[in-house]
This record gives C-alpha cells, sequence and structure tokens, in this order.
C-alpha cells in the first residue's frame, strides 16, 4: 500500500505532509510529556523489530499463499498510540529512503494512511475500548482483527482518494475503491491475527509490557474533535463525492405516482409555499449542496464539510449551554449557603 | 538469497556507496535533499501527456550519476520492485482513454498510452532522485540535514536508532526463521499455529536488547538527542550548485 511518488500530484502531497506533520508534532509533544528517556531507544529498536518482522513471509492457512505483517497497531500497543506513530514515521521513512518503498514525496500520504490509522483509529477507537477493562483473550483476538481491517480499509480508501484527486489513474472512483478494498480486507484480517497472536504470546510471557499507564492512553476532548475533524473531512469532502445521484425514497415514490419528482403545491397553499420558497432562497447560501449557480466537485466537498462542522457546532454548543444550566442549578444559592453557614 | 538477505545487502551497498569522495558526496546535504525535493516536485508537476517534457528531466540523475561515479546497476535493482506496482495502476490508462494523439504509420497512439508512458518515467526519475539522495549523502548526513529543516530532534534520533539496529534484528529474525525452517523443511513461511510465539520470541528479545541499549547508551552521556559530529557551514560550491540546478529546473519547466 506504499504510494510512490508518481501516483500523486504536489498539491495532495503538501497537504498530506501538513496533516502527517501535525500528527508528528502533536505525538512528539506527547512523548515529550511523559519524559521518559528510556522510551527513545525502546522506540527505535522497535520501529527495526517492526522492519524484522516484516520481512517474514506467514502462510495464509488454506490458500497456500502468505502475507506479511505491518506492525503498526501492535506498535501502539506496546508503547501507546503517541510512541508508536513515531517508530511507524521512522519505518516508512527508512523504508522510502532505503528500500525505494513509497516515495520522499508521497511520504506524508504513507505516514497518513498507514501510521496514523492504526495508531490513532484503531487502536484508539477499536482495540483499545474493547480491551480497557478487560483484558481477556477473545477480547485482545477480536479488537486486534477489527482495528486491523479497519485500519486497512481506511488506508486503502485513502490511497484510492489521494490517486483519483490527482487525476492519475483513468479508472474511476468506484472501479478503483473496488479493485482496492477486497484485497486489503484480506490483508487486514491478516494483520489483525497476526498482531493478536503476538499480543497474546506477551500476555503469557511478559504480561507486564501490556500494561500501560492508563492516564497517557485517554483520549482528551481536543483530540476527540480532531479526530471527528478528520472523519468530517473524509467523509463530508471526500465520500460526497460519490453519493448515488438517483432519487432518494420520497422522491422515487413521487416519481412513481405522479410521474414528476416534486409535488405542485395545491391552490390553497400557493401563498405559504411561496413564502417558504423565498425564505429558504434567502437562507440557503449552498443550495442543493453546492456552490450558488455552479455544480461543481468543490461545492459539493464544501458542502458536505460545513455541514457536518455546523451540526457539530450546533450539538455541542447546545450540550455546553445544558451543562451550564446544571452547574448552576448545582451551586446553592447565597440564602442557602447563609443557612448553612449559622 | 533471502529476502532478508537481499535487504542487508541493499543496506550494505548503500553505506559503501555514500562513503565515496567525490565533489557530490562532499556537498552541504541539507543542499542535496532541497535539490532532490525540488526536482521531485518539478518532474510529478509536468501534465500527464507530455511525455516529452518528463523524459527531458533525465539530465539531473543523469549527471549525478556521472559526477558521482554511482552505478546505474543498483538503481536497476530497485525499480525491479516497484515498477511492477506502478504498471498495475497505470496499464488500465489505455483501456480507458482512447483520445488520438498522434498515428505512427497504422499504429494510433491514444492519451492511455502516452499518460501511462509518463507514469513509468516520472517513478523512474522520482526513484532515481531518492536513490542518488541516499547513495551519495548517506542516512546520517540525511537526518542531520533534516535537523537544520527543524524535524524534530526525537523523531531524527528515531530513525537514526532503527538504522542502526535494523541490520542486527534482521539478522535475529533469519535466525529464528532459519531454525524453523530446519525443523518444518517442506512449509513455506510461518504456519498460522506460529505466528504468535514467532513474532513474539524476537519481540521479547528486542525489548531485552533495548534495554540493554539504553543502558550503554546513559553509559556514553546519552541524553536523548542526537549530536552530528560533522557540522560545517555552506561554501560557494553549495551555493553555486543549488543555483545552477534551480536555474535549470526552471529552465525545463518553462521551456517543456
Amino acid at each position: 500500500m506504499h504510494m510512490s511518488d508518481a501516483l500523486i500530484v504536489p498539491a495532495v502531497a503538501a497537504t498530506m505532509y501538513v496533516a502527517s506533520s501535525t500528527a508528528t508534532a502533536f505525538s512528539v509533544k506527547k512523548v515529550r510529556i511523559e519524559n521518559d528517556a528510556k522510551k527513545i531507544p525502546v522506540m527505535g529498536v522497535m520501529a527495526a523489530f517492526v522492519f524484522a518482522a516484516q520481512m517474514i513471509n506467514f502462510t495464509i492457512p488454506g490458500t497456500g499463499s502468505s502475507g506479511h505483517f505491518a506492525g503498526g497497531l501492535l506498535l501502539a500497543v506496546l508503547l501507546g498510540p503517541y510512541a508508536g506513530f513515531l517508530a511507524m514515521v521512522s519505518v516508512l521513512a527508512i523504508q522510502a529512503l532505503i528500500f525505494a518503498d513509497g516515495g520522499i514525496l508521497a511520504l506524508g500520504c504513507n505516514i497518513w494512511n498507514m501510521a496514523f490509522y492504526a495508531c490513532f483509529i484503531g487502536y484508539l477507537f477499536i482495540y483499545r475500548p474493547l480491551t480497557k477493562n478487560r483484558l481477556s483473550n477473545g477480547r485482545i483476538m477480536i479488537g486486534s482483527v477489527l482495528a486491523g481491517i479497519v485500519t486497512l480499509q481506511l488506508g486503502a480508501f485513502s490511497v484510492v482518494l489521494q490517486t483519483y484527486l490527482s487525476g492519475i489513474s483513468e479508472l474511476s472512483f468506484l472501479q478503483f475503491v473496488a479493485a482496492m478494498q477486497p484485497i486489503h480486507l484480506v490483508i487486514g484480517t491478516m494483520e489483525g491475527l497476526i498482531t493478536g497472536a503476538v499480543i497474546l504470546f506477551v500476555k503469557n510471557a511478559r504480561p507486564e509490557l501490556l500494561e500501560l499507564d492508563a492516564k497517557n492512553q485517554k483520549m482528551g476532548f481536543l483530540q476527540f474533535l480532531v479526530l471527528c475533524s478528520v472523519m468530517i473531512v473524509m467523509i463530508g469532502g471526500g465520500l460526497s463525492l460519490v453519493a448515488s445521484k438517483n432519487p432518494d425514497g420520497l422522491e422515487w415514490s413521487v416519481e412513481k405516482v405522479t410521474g414528476e419528482s416534486e409535488v405542485a403545491p395545491n391552490h390553497a397553499n400557493e401563498g405559504a409555499v411561496e413564502q417558504a420558497k423565498r425564505l429558504q432562497n434567502f437562507t440557503a447560501f449552498l443550495p442543493d449542496y453546492s456552490f450558488e449557480g455552479k455544480d461543481s466537485k468543490a461545492g459539493t466537498s464544501f458542502s458536505g464539510v460545513f455541514g457536518a462542522l455546523l451540526v457539530t457546532g450546533v450539538v455541542s454548543g447546545s450540550l455546553i449551554l445544558v451543562r451550564l444550566f446544571r452547574q448552576q442549578n448545582d451551586e446553592p444559592s447565597d440564602s442557602e449557603q447563609d443557612s448553612e453557614t449559622l | 538469497m533471502s529476502k532478508i538477505h537481499n535487504a542487508i545487502a541493499q543496506i550494505h551497498e548503500l553505506d559503501d556507496l555514500s562513503m565515496q569522495k567525490t565533489a557530490i558526496h562532499r556537498l552541504h546535504p541539507l543542499v542535496k535533499v532541497l535539490i532532490t525535493l525540488v526536482y521531485i516536485i518539478s518532474v510529478i508537476s509536468v501534465p500527464k501527456y507530455n511525455l516529452a517534457g518528463t523524459l527531458v528531466w533525465i539530465l539531473y540523475p543523469a549527471m549525478v550519476f556521472y559526477l558521482s561515479n554511482i552505478r546505474v546497476k543498483g538503481f536497476l535493482r530497485k525499480m525491479r520492485l516497484i515498477f511492477p506496482v506502478i504498471l498495475a495502476i497505470g496499464i488500465w490508462n489505455p483501456f480507458y482513454d482512447h483520445s488520438e494523439v498522434i498515428h505512427i504509420g497504422s499504429l494510433l497512439i491514444t492519451g492511455g498510452m502516452v499518460s501511462m508512458c509518463t507514469l513509468m518515467a516520472k517513478s523512474m526519475l522520482a526513484l532515481m532522485a531518492s536513490y542518488l539522495l541516499v547513495a551519495n549523502t548517506g542516512i546520517e548526513k540525511i537526518c542531520y540535514a533534516l535537523t537544520l529543516l527543524r524535524v524534530p530532534n526525537i523523531l531524527v534520533t528515531q530513525i537514526l536508532l532503527a538504522y542502526r539496529y535494523l541490520i542486527l534484528l534482521m539478522e535475529e529474525a533469519n535466525a529464528i526463521f532459519e531454525a524453523y525452517s530446519l525443523r518444518a523443511p517442506r512449509q513455506k513461511g510461518v504456519k498460522f499455529q506460529i505466528w504468535g510465539p514467532f513474532i513474539g520470541q524476537l519481540l521479547l528479545r528486542t525489548i531485552d536488547r533495548a534495554g540493554s541499549l539504553y543502558e550503554g547508551m546513559l553509559l556514553r552521556g546519552f541524553q536523548g538527542e542526537f549530536y552530528y559530529s560533522d557540522r560545517r557551514k555552506w561554501n560557494q560550491l553549495d551555493v553555486v550548485y543549488l543555483c545552477i540546478w534551480c536555474f535549470l529546473f526552471v529552465l525545463l519547466h518553462v521551456a517543456f
């Protein structure tokens, strides 16, 4: 899944470098806060371990073929998401420089597709919640496999998005997705099974290696917001481009019954409908999920992202207001305080 | 030769190449990193139907191969592994893009064929630039250049540590794999039941080694950061080299 330089344009490379650099800078800050000097050589040597482990072929039972191991999720489990991410960055950098596995300019994309998803999405959103309260064998395997599958699916999808947005391949978006996702489902399952098997071995042999500081692994609200923002941009800005152009259920039903996609208002309601339309035209600055007067991909992406951010803002704002009111209600009033003092 | 031995041989080969003493090798590492980045950006910016405009960019790698006394054979070995991946993506272009470009006799050259060839050429050129950067600079000097570009020291230290211990751990993995293969001669790869213990053993040895490594580094004054001893300022040759290539890149970009 390593992307080479020729598969992207400078704009995409720059964007992904900014995204990966932000994640890297954040991880560096978190690792520095931990202030554990011993972790640095451990991270370096673990990166070399992942490299060595990637050289081994693992036979897939029943197929006669073999796969290999990526290691991002295992690094996150053993070192924590931030240190694991930095270790993966060093693995990918060496692969790009020494082995030409992935381009130098595409390094930002590769870091995002392989390190970010494994350490922050797969580990923090899937593996960690499943195993946080109980580190049983079943939960470890389920968590690893699920995290492996989701990580590789997201990574493969990102490769498709980045190549598609660069306009390199003549394959349509859906064709490219259809080619990439199924194979990475198998690879992700393999990754999860191998990672799970290794964690189980370590749990039996040296369980203290899996007892990470719970405080370090807890995701703060700001980090949660950042991760949600990333998902919003990908889904609202990216996936929206391939949304179906077919009518939705209601439009389809109306078309079948009346022959038109919209119902004309009856005579009695015409005035009210006109007023409502005028109001809507006045307020809608993204009519039909695009810029006014234009039907462009940029308008669709912008509408997706803006809409999701607006909903997030309204919901978060409402929850903050509710919390403030509740805090007000919980604080005793002055007269109540005075009577307590007496 | 096994995959691991191949990988170790590649690392040694690049190390040996980077220790030569040509004029290119003596240039400041930051100059070479910057030129490589500008070159790759320029190459991938060429429009996809401009094959001639892509091929002219061979000028830079051809000159550097010659001046730094590096043989093309080493590069071709790497290209052999990457080429099929690029081909798997580019091969679809002729099937979907039938726009006419030119007739050569009775043969119609379509836009899809041109864009496929351009993709191959760009991959090759970008790969050449990366290979030359590592072959005539070396990983330590590249890491020094990264520190000058304000890449966090902790990340640079990671890259160096991973690089130093790569060979050791690959040899350890190879030893474990050979021991396993001798006990399971008819098997290709590691079977399912052994995945956990196989990698787990390597992992535990790695962690123990990291502990000894840390103690050794502490005794030698390690304080969590990478220090490069061969620091030097830019000289006239570095500036002239950078300016000449930047000028030529602009010229190629404008002319083609």
